[in-house]
């Protein structure tokens, strides 16, 4: 082993340039920054992405129509200044449509891989590392893994949807349980690989001599074990957000996710897809629109993996 | 809308004549194979298990009634030479018995003979306690069926019965071979699978190979009937896929024949149809869009067991003024256009089909009139707050409005919400996944029976041409309750002494024109009550490839009624 | 190594039994009534009936075992009878599909060609096209091959695919004609016409799960090459004058395979319950096609079923991963 890598990655050795500079030592999230920034994907990524979040957060503020306007002299119109992406079957706006139901597509992304990603690395962590503990969870995972998705949310909308409406009206109710129920079915993979990768690295030297020292279990985790997993981990989690993505839209094209009246990038494509042949936009906006998402979140992944590897960095 | 319809007709009558005039240089399989395709597909053959309409109209080309309807809803005779009637003495004088002869020579699909002790066998089949009969409605009221002879049937009823034409007629009660079926009754008719999958009939075809949910294959029957008939030697029978998927099959690419059931968007239907390669088929039965009106206070402050009874009257939709005005702002024309463009017509009427029985007299509501429902609203005590929503000693005019969960039904919702609104009504939506809102599941509070909320949405109709049975269902007691196990049709809650009095003389009335009346009389009764607000009559609407001759669009039986007769046009 | 696997699969047939278990409780909860979608003709005291007459009377233990036995004693040994021909199928009833009631293993075998066929041949050629793609992509980190095929993995990965399928049809099969829109199940490859002919009705679902498949894979490829490829061993070799091409193919892929391997483990169970969405699409009647559709209908039976055979696949499939994990990688010691 050498020494680079038996430091943790908290605190990679100073680049050569900077011994003879007498200003305090660099954090270590502006050599990320600096390595990202090479990445021309990632960059293109993070802008593209930070892009649609304004679009979806603040498109609102600017392009103010109702999303649930009906104008039924001006439905199934092109493009024109007054409906930039045209009107639906009812005439309502499509662009006004595709702002709400984007920031909803987005936030069930993020929201979900997140909850999954903390979920799934967990256990990961947990299985790999503490011998007695990778049984179970291991079957628990197994168990998650042989649950449908589809009975299960079915199942989640009628046990827990008055309850939920109730508490936070229709709309968040099922926002919730699709998030939650993405989630819940999503963690398995990181969780699986997390624990593969720490199955490998705990043999490995600079874990031993860790340990060796004394380290505490906690300490080795957090300070050595977890900064190793980062770069599956960010996999995983670029993934991840591109599936709650697509799975939130296919559930709304299997009928069982979103109700129709409540726009989401995934119910705009559906509800257009018999229209193709007339209004390939009505197809094509939200198609653009999810993929270009996670399109530009992949990149951003990408980028991060290769900034985060200290190996890689400084290369 | 209307012109459209009777040119399908004169279509179809246009195929009729050179179908029977090159009869002879037809003969059976000489028409080779025929493609169709049921986007949701064929669970089983065995219609008394399944109670589905595609099954029944998978099933009705191999199993026949002694009976059916024709396109134009007339009783025409199937198995038999004739139907019974009262005139030639095959109804008895009290009404309570009917006897049927069946045809000579009539042969089972394996060759043997068709006798009555087979169809006497179906209706022990089908009434057999444990067997769970989709049909045994059709035998609701029947006292005994007995084989007089090999070839006669008696039919006795327990009262009374106008109408005897329900056991053995139309798609829904084809006759069973009982060598076939004796040791599949009660707990053991879903263990047949081999005699479920492939039953042996008198009909035009023979199943050779039945793939549950996917696809059946069909060979013609070597012992129909009509020595020439059927013309296609072979059908598959796909299914799969979805709607779109179906038309574009028949429309476009040519792969397929004959596409069921295309609930399409309008633009979209005609779009596809620019292609040219076939046409639409549309003609309309009693199926119709409506929004029921709860008579009965569903507020769930109530106590479980009196929610949505009759014990508390709907405090803001008992009132008529406020029903006539949700009615009033409704645009019937747009919804329709909107919906179901060609395969729909708005309407009015309860009872929409057959015409004879449509009532002319309801017309007015086909014209939205806005002002005249805020009149009505402001007559009613409800006045116009300044948030656009009205209230009547500090209660908001608040509606919630659920229905099943489908692009179109989301679509009329928003529509008719907005509409409402323009009238000082703020109306809450909500929509509920088809299997649970049709489920009758008396633990689910989200079925259309239980009705916990104040309107609803959704598509009823009935069988065969008589409504009888569907005008009962609005009678008082038979609403959904908590002692019935919520079980009942009638949905709204609706209770009128005058209309059960009118109902139970049309019960006892055998004159059909008097018939007509009573069934109008009942139709006015209800909708000029606002009891409910029809909104559009939707047609059959399936696809056909313009190289098939023969095929005649029947709303009052199985579409396949004449499958025999369906020929390749030779280019 | 085989004590290992041996524990490992003793501890399967309690998991699954678990899984079973949870699953049938889960749909005995589920809202959804085999009866609504029955037209409503049909009076509910009829549809009471119907239920009743589908064995829902009894409480949900009993039908959990009864459920059990059928589908560990009776259903398999019809399947081998079946098979093979011998004439050993155990007597009594069988699952019986609410919905087609006809026993649900006949419709499984049925619908397992199709489904094979397609998403079958969708993961193999997914497969086949990310190694060489995930390989090279690592091995020449940001050149011109690496963006491109970068990109184009992260497109097919990023389009979902009820968009490529249906812009697939739109484009092939209504305007140029070459593909037929709809799966024929009653095809049989017979000889060199029937065969080009299968080709073509697989084309469209395959291609489409195929670069869905392959974007997923070459991710993780390309991810796990990059780790190996700095790794002290490949200087090592390198140092010890290996070929380039040996330390490459040999050493470094032999190493990256290993959590790719677990990955694709992971993913064929996927394979067979088949790729809903695209079954749908492409009206493929496959084991995907199956699940969802009594999903709709509340074919419990049937979702059970499906859902136990699933359950089955990934512990299976999972213990191989594990087991492949230990041959692949010396370092992991299981005992």
């Amino acid at each position: 082993m050498t020494d680079a890598s038996m430091q943790p990655s908290g605190t990679p050795p100073p680049p050569a340039e900077d011994v003879h500079d007498l200003r305090p030592p660099r954090n270590q999230w502006w050599d990320v920054w600096d390595q990202f920034k090479t990445h021309k994907g990632a960059l293109a990524g993070m802008i593209v992405f930070i892009s649609i979040l304004l679009f979806v957060t603040a498109g609102p503020w600017i392009w103010a129509v109702d999303p649930g306007l009906i104008d039924i002299r001006s439905r199934n119109q092109g493009s024109s200044w007054a409906h930039p992406m045209g009107t639906d079957q009812l005439g309502r706006d499509i662009l006004a449509r595709m702002m709400y139901g984007g920031r909803v597509s987005v936030a069930v992304g993020l929201v979900a891989m997140l909850l999954g990603l903390l979920l799934g690395t967990l256990i990961g962590v947990l299985a790999g590392y503490f011998k007695p503990m990778d049984g179970p969870l291991m079957r628990l995972t197994d168990l998650f893994l042989a649950l449908p998705l589809l009975p299960l949310l079915l199942i989640l909308v009628t046990l827990f949807r008055d309850t939920l409406e109730g508490m936070f009206g229709q709309a968040t109710g099922v926002f919730l349980l699709i998030v939650f129920a993405i989630a819940i079915t999503s963690w398995m993979q990181t969780a699986r690989i997390v624990r593969g990768d720490v199955l490998a690295l705990k043999e490995r030297e600079f874990v031993l001599a860790a340990r060796s020292i004394g380290t505490p279990s906690r300490r080795i985790n957090t300070r050595h074990i977890l900064p190793n997993v980062m770069s599956p981990i960010m996999v995983s989690a670029t993934l991840g957000i591109a599936t709650a993505i697509i799975t939130e839209s296919a559930l709304s094209f299997l009928g069982l996710g979103f109700p129709p009246d409540f726009p989401t990038w995934g119910r705009i494509l559906y509800d257009g897809r018999d229209w193709i042949e007339q209004y390939p936009a009505r197809v094509v906006w939200p198609g653009v629109f999810i993929s270009l998402t996670v399109l530009s979140v992949n990149y951003i992944g990408d980028g991060l993996r290769d900034a985060l590897d200290p190996r890689i960095r400084g290369r | 809308m209307r012109h459209r319809t009777a040119l399908m007709g004169a279509v179809a009558a246009a195929a009729l004549i050179p179908g029977m005039a090159l009869a002879q240089e037809r003969e059976r399989g000489s028409s080779g194979h025929l493609n169709m395709i049921y986007w949701q597909a064929i669970s089983t053959m065995n219609v008394f298990l399944s109670g589905g309409t595609k099954e029944m109209n998978a099933a009705s080309i191999v199993l026949e009634p002694l009976a059916r309807f024709d396109n134009m809803g007339e009783l025409t005779p199937w198995l038999v030479d004739e139907v019974p009637t009262l005139d030639n003495g095959g109804v008895s004088e009290d009404l309570k018995s009917i006897t049927w002869v069946l045809s000579e020579g009539l042969l089972w699909s394996d060759g043997t003979e068709v006798t009555a002790d087979d169809v006497v066998f179906t209706w022990e089949y089908c009434t057999h306690p444990e067997g769970g009969c989709a049909y045994r409605d059709r035998f609701a009221g029947v006292e005994s069926v007995e084989a007089v002879d090999d070839r006669t049937i008696v039919v006795s009823f327990e009262d009374a019965t106008p109408n005897p034409y329900l056991p053995f007629v139309g798609a829904g009660s084809p006759i069973i071979q009982r060598a076939q079926f004796q040791d599949c009754t009660g707990t053991r008719a879903p263990e047949c699978t081999d005699a479920n999958f492939a039953p042996i009939g008198t009909g035009p075809y023979v199943v050779t190979d039945f793939r549950p949910n996917d696809v059946v294959q069909f060979e013609a029957n070597p012992n129909y009937r009509v020595p020439t008939q059927p013309y296609f030697q072979t059908i598959t029978w796909a299914g799969g896929g979805d709607a779109a998927g179906a038309a574009r099959a028949v429309f476009q690419t040519g792969e397929m024949d004959y596409a069921w059931n295309l609930q399409l968007a309008p633009e979209v239907i005609e779009q596809m149809e620019a292609g040219g390669r076939g046409e639409l088929l549309v003609d309309f039965g009693p199926l119709m869009e409506r929004i029921e009106i709860n008579f009965t206070d569903p507020s769930p402050s109530l106590p479980e067991g009196e929610r949505a009874t009759r014990q508390h009257p709907h405090p803001i939709l008992s009132d008529i003024r406020v029903r006539e005005a949700l009615s009033l702002a409704i645009d019937r024309e747009l919804l329709t256009e909107i919906g179901f463009g060609p395969m729909g017509q708005p309407t009015c009427n309860f009872i929409v089909a057959p015409p004879a029985m449509a009532s002319p007299n309801n017309d007015a509501c086909l014209v939205q009139d806005i002002d005249r429902a805020n009149e009505l609203l402001d007559e009613a005590g409800w006045e116009m707050g300044s948030d656009g929503i009205r209230t009547r000693d500090g209660e908001r005019l608040e509606l919630l409005f659920q229905t099943s969960t489908n692009a179109v039904r989301q679509d009329f919702q928003a529509l008719i919400q907005q509409w409402w609104r323009e009238i000082g009504i703020d109306t809450r939506l909500r929509n509920i996944d088809a299997g649970v809102f049709f489920g009758s599941d008396p633990g689910s509070p989200d079925t259309y029976l239980k009705f916990y909320a104040d309107v609803q949405m959704y598509a009823s109709l009935f069988e065969g041409t008589d409504p009888t049975p569907h005008l009962e269902q609005r009678r008082c007691g038979r609403e959904p309750q908590p002692d019935t196990q919520w079980q009942g049709q009638n949905i709204n809650r609706y209770c009128n002494e005058e209309y059960d009095a009118l109902w139970s003389e049309l019960n006892r009335e055998p004159d059909p024109d008097r018939r007509v009346e009573l069934v109008i009389a009942l139709n006015d009764m209800f909708v000029q009550d606002f009891a409910h607000l029809p909104l559009v009559a939707r047609g059959r609407v399936s696809a056909a490839s313009t190289t098939v001759g023969g095929i005649v669009m029947n709303v009052w039986d199985s579409e396949h009624w004449n499958q025999a007769e369906w020929y390749r046009i030779e280019e | 190594m085989l004590n290992y696997t041996l524990r490992r699969l003793a501890f399967a047939v309690p998991t699954v039994l678990v899984i079973s278990l949870i699953v049938f409780l889960m749909l005995d909860m589920a809202p959804g009534d085999p009866t609504a979608s029955l037209p409503l003709t049909i009076p509910p005291e009829v549809r009471e009936q119907m239920r009743l007459a589908l064995g829902l009377g009894d409480p949900v233990l009993v039908r959990y075992v009864k459920w059990l036995h059928m589908m560990v004693v009776v259903e398999p040994s019809h399947m081998i009878a079946n098979a093979t021909g011998w004439n050993i199928g155990v007597e009594g009833p069988r699952i019986l599909s609410w919905q087609t009631r006809s026993p649900v293993g006949d419709i499984i075998v049925q619908r397992m060609p199709q489904t094979l066929w397609v998403v079958g041949l969708g993961y193999l050629f997914g497969i086949l096209i990310a190694v060489p793609i995930g390989v090279i992509s690592a091995y020449r980190q940001y050149s011109w091959f690496d963006q491109a095929g970068t990109f184009v993995s992260m497109v097919g990965f990023s389009v979902p695919t009820f968009f490529t399928g249906v812009v697939f049809i739109l484009i092939f099969s209504v305007w140029l004609g070459w593909f037929p829109s709809m799966y024929d199940t009653t095809h049989q490859v017979r000889d060199w016409d029937s065969f080009v002919f299968q080709v073509r009705q697989i084309a469209m679902p395959v291609a489409v799960l195929a670069l869905f498949n392959a974007s997923q894979i070459s991710r993780f490829m390309r991810a796990s090459m990059l780790d190996n490829l700095n790794q002290d061993y490949v200087r090592t070799a390198r140092a010890k004058g290996l070929r380039e091409k040996t330390v490459v193919l040999v050493h470094v892929l032999r190493n990256s395979m290993i959590p790719v391997v677990t990955v694709i483990a992971i993913g064929i169970p996927t394979v067979f319950t088949g790729a809903i969405i695209t079954e749908q699409i492409f009206r493929v009647n496959g084991l995907g096609d199956a699940l969802i559709r009594a999903i709709y209908v509340s074919d419990w039976p049937m979702v059970q079923t499906i859902t136990f055979i699933f359950a089955i696949l990934i512990v299976l499939f999972n213990l191989i991963a594990d087991v492949l994990y230990g041959i692949l990688d010396p370092r992991i010691r299981y005992d």
